[in-house]
């Protein structure tokens, strides 16, 4: 059948909404701040939501917006200059966002959210001492071996399936 | 997902209701009601009630037409449905006869459209023969189209398409299942 509209965005906040609030929790911790950019999140979604393509990939289209909103978070929560902006997103070889979404669990509070600030928000680690304390040498230490986790899980993982 | 984080999930999505609502961002708000003929979903636009369900139907695919037809911009929220569903609860209860409710007919045109403006000419605790339906909208050998317009009906129990039978007294048709429509003229026949 041709799909001639995108689903009703009802449809769209029960589907989506449980990833999109653990990705802000996993990045903002639980509580307030990722209820905040989760809200901030879909109704900046809902705006736009009429003239998005029909078809388009709804979760990568809210996990983009997830990530601006979540960025707006950390920097009014840190009013730290930050020198250079994320313009690029760094990515991880063979982790799709939300694979490592899921998995950024297992870390350690310090590990996910440096991981999260730099391979998902694409903050350089030279900017992350502003927001996490640390010196850029010590998150990147605390990002590699929280990598290192995540190689180990997501490899473990795909041998189950 | 748990239980908390599915109580977080829905008042989240009540918050943004609400938040969306004050913007003026919804198309259609909906919510669903209990009632004698099993779960009934209600929708509205700014305009009024738009559609009311039947479970048969599937919500999630009544939903899907309603985000073709009226607006993708679709959100549960229960407030602005809450007159209509009052005064649903009263029909069931047999202390409302009619329904005084803004009705937006946008789903319908046509001949189907002044059909369903029609219906409420049928009084609570009557019925009409889909020929005299015909007749009453001034196109008597109409009888089928009557019947499809009956059929189409987006607004069944508050537009009272059950009120029309075949002309030999048995029920014909009807979108909530003819169980439904027996259903509604008992309980119409009980009270009048």
């Amino acid at each position: 059948m041709e799909i001639k509209t995108n689903p009703p965005f009802d449809l769209v906040v029960r589907d989506h909404g449980p990833a999109v609030l653990r990705m802000c929790s996993a990045l903002l911790g639980p509580g307030h701040d990722a209820q905040d950019a989760w809200s901030e999140t879909f109704l900046a979604a809902l705006r736009a939501y009429p003239q998005l393509a029909v078809g388009a990939n709804l979760q990568a289209w809210l996990i983009t917006i997830a990530k601006r909103k979540a960025i707006d978070a950390l920097r009014t929560k840190h009013p730290i200059p930050v020198e250079s902006l994320p313009e690029q997103e760094a990515s991880v070889d063979g982790f799709d966002d939300l694979e490592l979404l899921e998995s950024l669990h297992s870390l350690t509070e310090l590990q996910r959210k440096v991981i999260g600030y730099h391979y998902l928000l694409g903050f350089p680690y030279a900017d992350i001492p502003a927001f996490l304390g640390g010196t850029a040498t010590s998150l990147r230490r605390a990002a590699a071996d929280g990598i290192k986790t995540l190689r180990k899980e997501l490899t473990n993982s795909k041998d189950l399936s | 997902m748990s239980e908390l984080a599915m109580h977080e999930m829905n008042l989240l999505a009540q918050k943004l209701a609400e938040r969306a609502a004050a913007e003026g961002l919804i198309d259609v708000s909906y919510r669903l009601l209990d009632s004698p003929l099993g779960q009934l979903m209600l929708a509205s636009t700014e305009r009024g009630m738009v559609r009311v369900a039947f479970a048969a139907e599937g919500f999630d695919a009544v939903l899907g037409v309603l985000a073709d037809k009226v607006g993708v911009r679709i959100l549960h929220r229960a407030a602005p449905l809450d007159d209509a569903a009052t005064q649903l609860d009263e029909y069931f209860a047999h202390w409302r006869t009619h329904f005084d409710l803004g009705l937006d007919h946008q789903l319908s045109s046509g001949y189907r459209l002044e059909v369903q403006l029609a219906l409420p000419k049928i009084e609570y605790g009557h019925t009409m023969s889909y020929k005299e339906m015909a007749a009453l909208t001034g196109r008597p050998a109409a009888v089928r189209a009557v019947g499809t317009a009956c059929a189409t009906n987006p607004l069944p129990i508050i537009v009272p398409c059950h009120r029309v039978l075949r002309s030999d007294g048995s029920l014909g048709g009807y979108l909530g299942g003819l169980e439904a429509k027996r259903v509604l003229l008992d309980l119409e026949k009980a009270s009048s």
